[in-house]
This record gives C-alpha cells, structure tokens and sequence, in this order.
C-alpha cells in the first residue's frame, strides 16, 4: 500500500487560468527515497505543497483529482493534521524560523500538537541529537549560518516523528559543502528513522547516487519517472533544462563512440569501475 | 580597468578583507569564489564605492573610489544584485529598467530606445506593461539584470546569479556573458557554482578568509583540490573523474565533459578524432 | 543605534539573568509606580543610585549608560520645559523620573531572555497569539534591518542618491527602499504562515509549553524584596509624609523662574 497515492491530480492556483498540474498519477512507497525535477515552473513545488495540505487549504485554488497522504484524504484533511505525518523543509532558511532560539523552534510542533512536556523536552533532544546541533541549542536563529538554519528547520520537522519528509530546494541557497552536509545528514535520518523523503533538487550529482527513484516534470506533467539510471540517461529529457550529471554525458558520449559502460554511472567512482570493466573484457 | 592594492576592510573591527590586490583589464570575465564569509560580496561592494577602503585603495577606470560618489562610479560599474527582490519596485517593468537612466539624467527620448533595446535583448519586450511583481522568479531576475544593462556600464558585476536558477536559466545566462564579453565589457561574477565556472570562466579569484588565495586561470585554480578544499568547494564532477583515473595516465586537470571523453578513448585505444 | 543597547537582551549567567521572568517583571512594574509616586528629587534620586548596583552586577552596566547617554536628550528635554513652565525642583524630578522610567525597563529586557519575556506574558494570561506575534516581531528587527540595508545598497547602485535634492525629492526617493522592504515583509510572513501551518499551528485548542517557569529560593526573596520596597515607599510617602516634608524644604513649587 504506498504511502503517497496520487491519481489524476489537476490544479490551478486562485485566479489564475494557467494550469500548473496537469494530470498527475503517483505512488510512492512507505521507505523511498525521491528525487523530483525539472525546469523552473514545472509545478514540482506546487506538487509538493500537495502532500501536506498546503494546498489546497491554504493556497485555495481549484485542485481536481485524488490524493491521499498516509491514508488520509488530503482534500477533506485539515493541514494540522497532516503535518503530523509529513515534515516540509522549504527552500528558505530564515523565513521557515521565526522564533528566538534554536530550543523554540524545534519545540514549536510539538507545543501545537498539545505534547506533554516532559515528551516534548525529551523529543527536541533527540531531534538536537540526531541532526548534530545540540551544540546550538540556545542560539537565536539569526545568528546561524544558512547551513546552520537549515539543520534547525531540519530538527523542527525530525521532532514531529513524520512518515514523510519533503524538501523543496533545501540546498539552494547554501554553499556547495554546506549542501552535501545537508544531503548526507538527509541520508543518514533515512537510514536511522526509514522516512519516507522526497527531495526537490536541481543539484543532481549530489544526489543521484542515493536515491531510490527520479521523478522528472515539465510543465505540469511527469515526463520521466523511475531508476536514477534509466531517467538520467534517456533521451526524454534533453533539452528540458535539467541539469544532468556530468557523468551520465560522459556515459552517452561514450556510448555513442561505442564505448559501452555496463551501468550508467551516477558518481565518478563509479566511471572508474566502468572503465576497469570495458578493459577487462577488451 | 579595476585596480585593488592592498585592500583592507572590516565591519565593527572585525576584519573582512585582509589585503586583497588585484587587477582585472578590459574584456576580461573573472569569476570570484570563497567559502561563505570568505569576503566576496564584501569586496565587489568597493567596485561602486558602496564601501570604502579601510587601508589600501581601489581604482576604478583610474578613479580612487573614496574619491566619487557612489552615483558616479554606479555609472560606469554595474552591480547586479542576487535577489531581484530587494530592488523591484516600479509599477511597470519599463518603469523600472528606466530607473537607473533617469536617475543618470538620460534625455527621455534615449531612455526609451535603451529599454526597449535591453527588454528585447532579455525575451522581456512582451512583459513592459506588466507590473514586476506579477512575474515570475526568473522573469523578475530578467528584469533586474535588464534595469543594470539599460544604461551601458563598462563593467558589470553579479552577486551570485546562478542560486535557484535552473539548468536552462544557467545556459542563458551564460550566453548573456558571452555577448557582454563580445562588447569588451569586464565582467565578474562573484559564485560558488563550481561547474559553472568550469564552463564558462576563463579566469578564478579564490578567496579564503579575507586573502586572494588563488588567481589565476580555471584550470589552474579549480582542479587544484587543496585550494578548493581551503574555499570549501567541491571539484568540477569531471575533475573528480579525471583524479580517480589518474593511474590509467589521465591528466588531473580536466574540466570538461569533451576532454575527459578524449581522455577515455585513449585509454582504451581507440584513439580520437 | 545606541539609545537601544539597554533594551537589547545580553547573555549573562548573574543572579539577576538567572531570576523568573515573572519576579523580574514584577519588580519593573513596581518600580514604575514608586517613581510615579515620590516627587522629591532627592528621593528619586536615591532610587535611582540604589539600582545601579543591580546593573553592575548583571555586567551590563555599560550597555544600560549607552541608553542613558542616548535617551540624554529626551531628558534634557523634558527637564527644560518643566522648568520653563513650572519649576526648577519639579523639573528636576520629572527629569529624574524619566530616568528611572527608562531603568525599570532596561533591567528587565537586558536581563531577560525575549522569548522568556513573551512566555511570561501568557503565563500572565496574555493570548498566545498575541505573545507570538511579539515574538515575531523581535526576531525579524535584525533580518529586517539586514535587508533594508541590501536594498538601499542596491538603488543605489541604480544611481538613487538618498542625501541630496529638496524635502519632496529625497520623501519621493524613500519610494524604491520602502516598496521592495513592504514586499519582501509581506512575502515573508507568507512563507512564515507556511512554515508554521506545515508544524501543525493550531492543530490542539490546548497548547502546550516547553518553557516552564518555577519560582526558586532567588525569585521568592526578590518578590519578597520588591513587595516590601513597595510597602516601604507607600509607608515613606503616606503615613511619614516624607515626600512632602522634604519638598517643601526644597522649597518645591517656588523656584519659578518667570516669578
């Protein structure tokens, strides 16, 4: 039974006439690890503001088709609710943290979720812990480097216990190690909690290699969906605007010199391997 | 031409820029790089004297920067600014590409022929009666960088132009650079996009904590990995190939997709074309 | 900004920092009102020498003076139109009173950490939202600074000079800093509602706190100090009259000087 059931999911956004999902059939399984994409304004974060309610509850808008969210009809489920089973982080640091210390702010779910208290000091250590900003605790948000923030956004989300967690462009603003940090720690959370992620990215070399699927969109519609391999080397993509991996060019080039690697390298590990393989039979 | 000697400033006592010295000619296109706090966007604040120097001087078209007013050196220095956000503001988007020309005492006539030059150049002609605001993100950066191109400067600057920019918006950009390059404009960029410098920089300024690290050419500078460890940058993906190959004779110090595909088909024998 | 760096909070381990938000809260309030009763200058005075201690033992003496030397002008301010219009003495203890105005707040917010301020307030009954929306409030001032800043920084590089021309111009020139610093607030606060309704806000009528507050042996002498002071000054100015005693060998009330 996936987790994430979407089926012929249409919307437009209050007073616009632009459709900016067009059809949309999903399912994603309980434990995936899920890479969205595409050109700016293909509707993944539109998509993406589906899963908790967002939309259609707080955007409004005319949303047709089904989705369901761990179960729950996300229509008739009230976004309180549904938070409690799927975490965003959203693509900038300092408006997702709005109050004064570090504590507060992963405290802050848990407090409108009515916990005791004792649950709630408990869980935030826990969250502090698992994301590796104990040391942060009393900060205030602003004080915090952007990598920094989105490590606290990330706690505030881990501390609600979600099946789901949903990143939209999480690393954008972030320097390129301070953006593999993040996606390493989103690595390790999967492999202690088995979340359920799914990751808005226009990096993909960072995350090609660890995830299970890639679910490219243009223009309101999915237009590639399956192993990283097979979408980041078919032809249906080119020209989207996509940022394919260096890597899978080098792999097509090759190919069509009649070098053919095994396996479409997702890291340049991996191009070595490849290449240790083609000599070995030559 | 841009002269910095010995450039040293800090905020509040706290040192930011740590005798930086540098020289940037006509028609060159230089990409600036450093970790986060490393002074980048410290530094291009001098070009237009938005900063003045603490010690050492900066010299633009042999003018001392604490010698103009900022009015003046924005005439011949362009900074376009990372989030268009902070600077839309007009009711129109003409209005708002024309605001730097009027601001420069253009005579209304020539403003107009300038915007809508620069509108048409950007795929923004379409957009000029439209309010700013009801665009979208990329079209809204258009309309920034269009509002810097209206008026001509000799030299102009982006604050990290590539930050949530697809990779079909990064391609366009790059294009952009290349026509104002055609126009012997000097252009800096100041980024962290690793592969996009690669791509389309011929030269690196590397800053780390305040200090120039590296200058030099691309190549040089970013397939170097102690510098790039010391900027907290990553290697160019095909650096990172080409290091791991390294033992079959691969040099370490390829950049490209076409060079590093060379590289391969030699290993293999199958020579090149 | 000076004036402001004695109602900005400082990181602190003293007695003062460590007492309940509640106590300290308390102990501003009362403050207000002994300095609204006493008139003698000579007696708001001594108030105000006796409070200096408890900065300096919260090591935020300094910041406080800062406000001091700011706020210098207000003071003066006030000081010369009372004497002006009534009396030197009296002008003298309106003066001294701003003082302590200004104290008996300094030394709650510079010793008080802001969301404890906020968490105070509703243990007071006060509705959350509205505690929240002070929050808020104080944690976008240094982002919303940072980001007036960038936007001046950047009309300016379009050629906007904020110094020059007459009053009208440079009103109209605050147009393109304004509009986009409104926008950006605006966007933000959406992106804020965002963020809060993706942690469940509002999901349970009854809200939970991490923050608790419990009185230790500290905050039940401070209250039992701050009542008594209470006590004692409505003891000094009431039943001793001493308020009206000492004025009147000031000669309060005579020293106009149009007179």
């Amino acid at each position: 039974m996936p987790i994430i059931k979407v089926k012929g999911l249409s919307y437009r956004y209050p007073g616009s006439s632009r459709t900016v999902l067009k059809n949309i059939t999903l399912n994603i399984d309980e434990g995936e690890y899920v890479v969205i994409t595409g050109p700016s304004g293909c509707g993944k974060t539109t998509l993406c503001r589906c899963f908790n309610g967002l939309i259609p509850h707080f955007y409004g808008g005319n949303l047709e088709g089904e989705i369901i969210v761990n179960g729950f009809p996300v229509k008739e489920t009230s976004t309180s609710t549904l938070a409690q089973y799927v975490g965003m982080v959203f693509q900038e640091p300092e408006s997702q943290l709005f109050l004064l210390s570090v504590e507060r702010e992963v405290a802050f779910g848990l407090e409108n979720l009515g916990l005791p208290r004792e649950e709630i000091v408990k869980r935030v250590d826990e969250a502090l812990k698992l994301v590796g900003i104990s040391h942060l605790r009393d900060r205030a948000p602003h004080e915090l480097s952007g990598g920094e923030q989105q490590k606290v956004a990330l706690a505030a989300c881990i501390a609600m216990q979600p099946k789901i967690l949903v990143l939209d462009e999480p690393t954008a603003n972030l320097d390129p190690i301070s953006a593999v940090n993040i996606l390493n720690l989103l690595q390790s959370l999967r492999n202690k909690l088995g979340v359920t992620i799914i990751l808005v990215e226009h990096r993909l070399e960072a995350v090609a290699s660890v995830a299970d699927r890639f679910i490219v969109m243009n223009d309101g519609m999915i237009v590639s969906d399956g192993d990283p391999r097979d979408v980041l080397s078919s032809t249906n993509i080119e020209g989207l605007g996509v940022g394919v991996p260096k890597v899978i060019q080098l792999y097509k080039d090759l190919k069509r010199r009649n070098v053919i690697f095994n396996l479409v390298p997702l890291t340049p590990k991996e191009v070595k391997a490849c290449l240790m393989e083609v000599l070995e039979f030559d | 031409m841009i002269e910095i000697s010995d450039l040293w400033f800090d905020y509040d006592g706290f040192p930011v820029l740590r005798g930086v010295s540098l020289k940037i000619e006509l028609g060159e296109v230089v990409a600036i790089m450093g970790e986060n706090g490393a002074g980048k966007t410290t530094l291009i604040r001098h070009f237009n004297g938005l900063l003045k120097p603490k010690r050492g001087y900066v010299k633009v078209f042999g003018v001392d920067t604490r010698e103009a007013t900022v009015a003046e050196l924005s005439r011949r220095v362009g900074l376009v600014f990372q989030n268009p956000d902070h600077q839309l503001f007009a009711e129109t988007v003409f209005d708002e590409v024309a605001f730097a020309l009027k601001n420069f005492g253009f005579p209304e006539d020539v403003i107009e022929r300038r915007v809508e030059w620069v509108l048409k150049m950007l795929d923004l002609y379409d957009l000029k009666d439209r309010s700013p605001f009801s665009l979208s993100g990329g079209e809204r950066k258009r309309v920034a960088i269009a509002s810097i191109l209206s008026y001509d400067p000799d030299i102009i600057v982006f604050d990290e132009p590539t930050v949530g920019q697809d990779y079909g918006q990064k391609e366009r950009l790059a294009q952009l650079i290349k026509l104002l390059k055609s126009q012997s404009k000097i252009i800096v960029v100041v980024t962290h996009d690793v592969e996009f410098v690669a791509e389309n920089f011929p030269r690196v300024v590397l800053l780390s904590k305040g200090r120039v690290i590296a200058d030099g050419s691309t190549r040089r500078v970013l397939t170097d990995e102690k510098l790039i460890r010391r900027a907290n940058l990553l290697l160019p993906q095909v650096t990172q190939v080409a290091k791991h190959l390294v033992e079959f004779g691969v040099p370490g110090d390829l950049m490209w997709v076409s060079e590093i595909k060379g590289a391969i088909l030699k290993v293999l024998g199958r020579g090149c074309t | 900004m000076n004036i402001l760096k004695g109602f900005e909070f400082k990181h602190g381990e003293s007695i003062i920092h460590k007492l309940d938000p509640r106590a300290k809260l308390l102990f501003s309030i009362v403050l207000l009102v002994i300095s609204f009763i006493f008139f003698n200058p000579l007696i708001l005075l001594l108030i105000f020498l006796s409070l200096l201690p408890l900065f300096y033992i919260s090591n935020v003496l300094g910041d406080f003076l800062k406000t001091l030397r700011g706020s210098l002008f207000f003071i003066i301010l006030v000081f010369v139109i009372n004497f002006l219009t009534l009396d030197f003495i009296y002008a003298l203890s309106l003066g001294l009173r701003l003082i302590l105005i200004i104290s008996c707040f300094s030394i709650f917010f510079l010793t008080t950490y802001p969301e404890d301020f906020a968490e105070a307030l509703i243990k007071l009954k006060v509705p959350y939202d509205f505690a929240l929306t002070f929050t808020m409030a104080l944690r976008f001032v240094p982002t919303l600074a940072r980001e007036a800043q960038l936007i001046i920084d950047a009309q300016r590089s379009r050629g906007l000079e904020i110094e020059k021309g007459s009053f009208i111009v440079r009103l109209k020139n605050y147009i393109p800093i304004l509009v986009p610093l409104i926008v950006g607030a605006v966007r933000r606060s959406i992106k804020v509602a965002e963020a809060m309704e993706s942690r469940a806000f509002g999901a349970s009528p009854k809200r939970s706190s991490i923050v608790e507050f419990s009185f230790k042996k500290n905050d039940y002498l401070f209250i039992f100090l701050t009542i008594s002071l209470l006590l004692f000054s409505l003891w000094l100015k009431y039943y001793l009259h001493l308020d009206d005693i000492l004025n009147s060998y000031f000669h309060f009330g005579q020293f106009h000087p149009f007179l």
